[in-house]
């Protein structure tokens, strides 16, 4: 039997093949591997209210890696953020589901993302006016690791840490891979929990693959983090729960045919049967 | 409400003086503004502010790009942010960040740039700004501000703190030629007639305004009657004086401080060859890159003097049909 997360986590990624299939081509790998993430977040840890996307003291949500908006849609959708039919209309002509996240099309996004790095400092700036205004709403962020290739990313880890954000946590997807190949092959980011450790960011490094172990490691650091910012590494694969796209050499933004779509989901469903 | 005190004197208040205490103003009265700085916060007034009021006003250190991502966080949580660099980093340096985390997202944020085209004067041309018109006029909804002088500032800032959407203005920290009395008010949007005219129309923004006062002066001991437009806003521009300065006086003059390519001359070109075609002569900077020197010099170099303004006021007269 899967734990209520991890059987929320197979579901996203069900849903999330459901849109890539109605579309044909999509950014799968990067969705799926911080599918866990999505499903500790919102399935236990955000304080949110779907019945109200704008609510001014919920937690908020910035994928800065915005490509992987099919995992956040699956995840809103599944939520009860919109019905869960309008998953279909992922690219389509005229959708509210965009390739990249966007605030002002799709109900229950926070932020507007897709140009790399940007996410972190809008993310950061939302932590900032929370704090400033009083609030305990809290400000979580992801990253991809390919992402930490753009400076704006350590700019605002170096602001963070200087403006004591303590309502805020990031994750970095550390899939290991981005759009040409292996982040270590392409401009090495080495190890991003001893970079953020070294801007006095508590960080913790963990496997990104289980929703429950996520939860846990929030808890532990917002217990601990104080007035720093919390980083949270989390190990993933870039494709994660879905054998034959990690086996894409270079599975960033992939077709897939409607056949193999519903291979996976089917393999996905009886994973989730046990 | 405005008054015109145009005598070709300077203002006895900096620019940047005035930025300081109306910013302190605007964040005093308004728990929600909030001001932000990339280290440049003694050259524009504001120094101390951030002791002030930690809650609202933010040393950001040299992270411009980040800044603006900030700024657009802020928004996006209920605030009103106004974030200040000088304009070379405040529109070309951050120009995607303010493009997505800004005005794509929707995020209500006040980008102030100081310094303005050849006001940057001997930080020379990596500082030199004369293309911020143009990238701010291509982003869709922006409004584009220039501050005329003190005055307007204190005025404007004000005005644009409310404002939603993506706003930049563009301002002098020195003592501009004063064109308004102190207790003038302005509405974004709308261009101030300064002077009435029946032969040909100045339009102009920043410190090209007195210079156009200046022209207009000139041009009547010459027995030619100018208009002067006050078009502060460059975007969204004031159609309807365009067009009704257009068939009043049948030729015009732009006149801005920034390359002509894109900026408030290309955008009356535009709007009245589409309209109302009449010549439209350009004063700006043509094409060229920025350089040390005093404003003076500089004026002079590139072509933005009264002189420069009454021999384009006559070939515009001499194209009219």
């Amino acid at each position: 039997m899967l734990t209520p997360l991890k059987e929320f986590a197979t579901q996203i990624r069900i849903h999330e093949m459901i849109q890539f299939k109605a579309r044909g081509f999509g950014h799968i790998g990067g969705s799926l591997s911080i599918t866990d993430c999505l499903a500790a977040l919102y399935g236990e840890i955000m304080r949110i209210d779907p019945k109200n996307p704008q609510w001014e003291d919920r937690d908020r949500f910035v994928m800065s890696k915005g490509h992987a908006g099919p995992a956040l849609y699956a995840t809103l959708a599944l939520k009860g953020y919109f019905p869960i039919e309008e998953l279909k209309t992922l690219n389509q002509n005229g959708t509210r589901l965009p390739s990249h996240c966007d605030k002002n099309l799709t109900i229950g996004v926070d932020m507007t993302t897709g140009s790399l790095g940007q996410g972190a400092s809008t993310a950061c700036g939302m932590a900032l006016g929370l704090k400033h205004a009083g609030k305990d709403a809290r400000v979580y962020l992801v990253l991809g690791d390919g992402e930490c290739q753009e400076g704006q990313v350590w700019e605002m880890a170096l602001f963070a840490a200087h403006h004591k954000l303590g309502n805020f946590i990031t994750f970095l997807d550390n899939n290991k891979r981005q759009l040409d190949g292996f982040v270590v092959d392409i401009n090495n980011i080495e190890d991003p929990a001893e970079k953020f450790r070294s801007f006095h960011w508590y960080t913790v490094r963990i496997p990104g693959d289980d929703p429950d172990l996520i939860v846990k490691t929030v808890r532990e650091v917002q217990a601990n983090q104080g007035d720093k910012p919390g980083m949270i590494v989390l190990d993933t694969v870039k494709g994660a729960g879905v054998q034959d796209v990690i086996d894409i050499k270079l599975n960033h933004h992939t077709s897939i045919s409607a056949e193999d779509a519903d291979r996976y989901i089917e393999a996905l469903e009886a994973y989730m049967k046990g | 409400m405005f008054t015109c005190i145009y005598n070709g004197e300077k203002e006895k208040k900096t620019g940047k003086s005035v930025f300081g205490e109306t910013m302190q103003k605007i964040i005093s009265e308004d728990p929600k503004a909030a001001y932000l700085d990339a280290d440049l916060m003694n050259s524009i007034g504001t120094w101390g502010l951030e002791e002030k009021f930690k809650n609202q006003v933010f040393q950001c250190g040299i992270q411009e790009a980040h800044m603006m991502g900030v700024a657009g966080g802020l928004a996006a949580v209920g605030m009103k942010p106004f974030a200040h660099t000088f304009a070379s980093f405040a529109s070309r340096r951050v120009f995607d960040q303010v493009f997505i985390s800004i005005a794509y997202a929707q995020n209500s944020v006040r980008v102030i740039g100081s310094d303005p085209g050849i006001q940057a004067a001997y930080n020379g041309g990596t500082h030199m700004p004369f293309e911020d018109i143009c990238l701010y006029r291509a982003i869709p909804h922006a409004t584009v501000i220039e501050f005329t002088d003190a005055a307007m500032t204190a005025s404007l800032l004000q005005v644009m703190k409310d404002r939603p959407g993506f706003t930049y203005a563009r301002m002098g920290r020195k003592n501009s030629v004063a064109v308004y009395s102190e207790d003038s008010t302005f509405e974004i949007g709308k261009g101030n007639v300064l002077r009435d005219g029946n032969d040909v129309t100045f339009i102009a923004c920043g410190m090209m305004v007195a210079e156009s006062m200046k022209a207009a002066i000139e041009l009547e001991k010459e027995g030619i009657s100018a208009a002067v437009i006050d078009m502060f806003t460059i975007k969204p521009l004031d159609e309807d004086l365009v067009t009704s300065y257009a068939k009043q006086t049948g030729a015009i003059v732009t006149a801005e401080n920034g390359n002509y390519v894109g900026g408030l001359g290309a955008a009356v070109a535009t709007f009245l060859s589409e309209t109302y075609p009449i010549p439209v002569m350009r004063i700006g900077i043509k094409d060229l890159f920025g350089q040390v020197g005093s404003v003076d010099f500089l004026a002079e170099f590139y072509g933005l003097t009264a002189k420069d303004l009454v021999a384009a006021a006559k070939k515009a007269i001499a194209l009219k049909k």
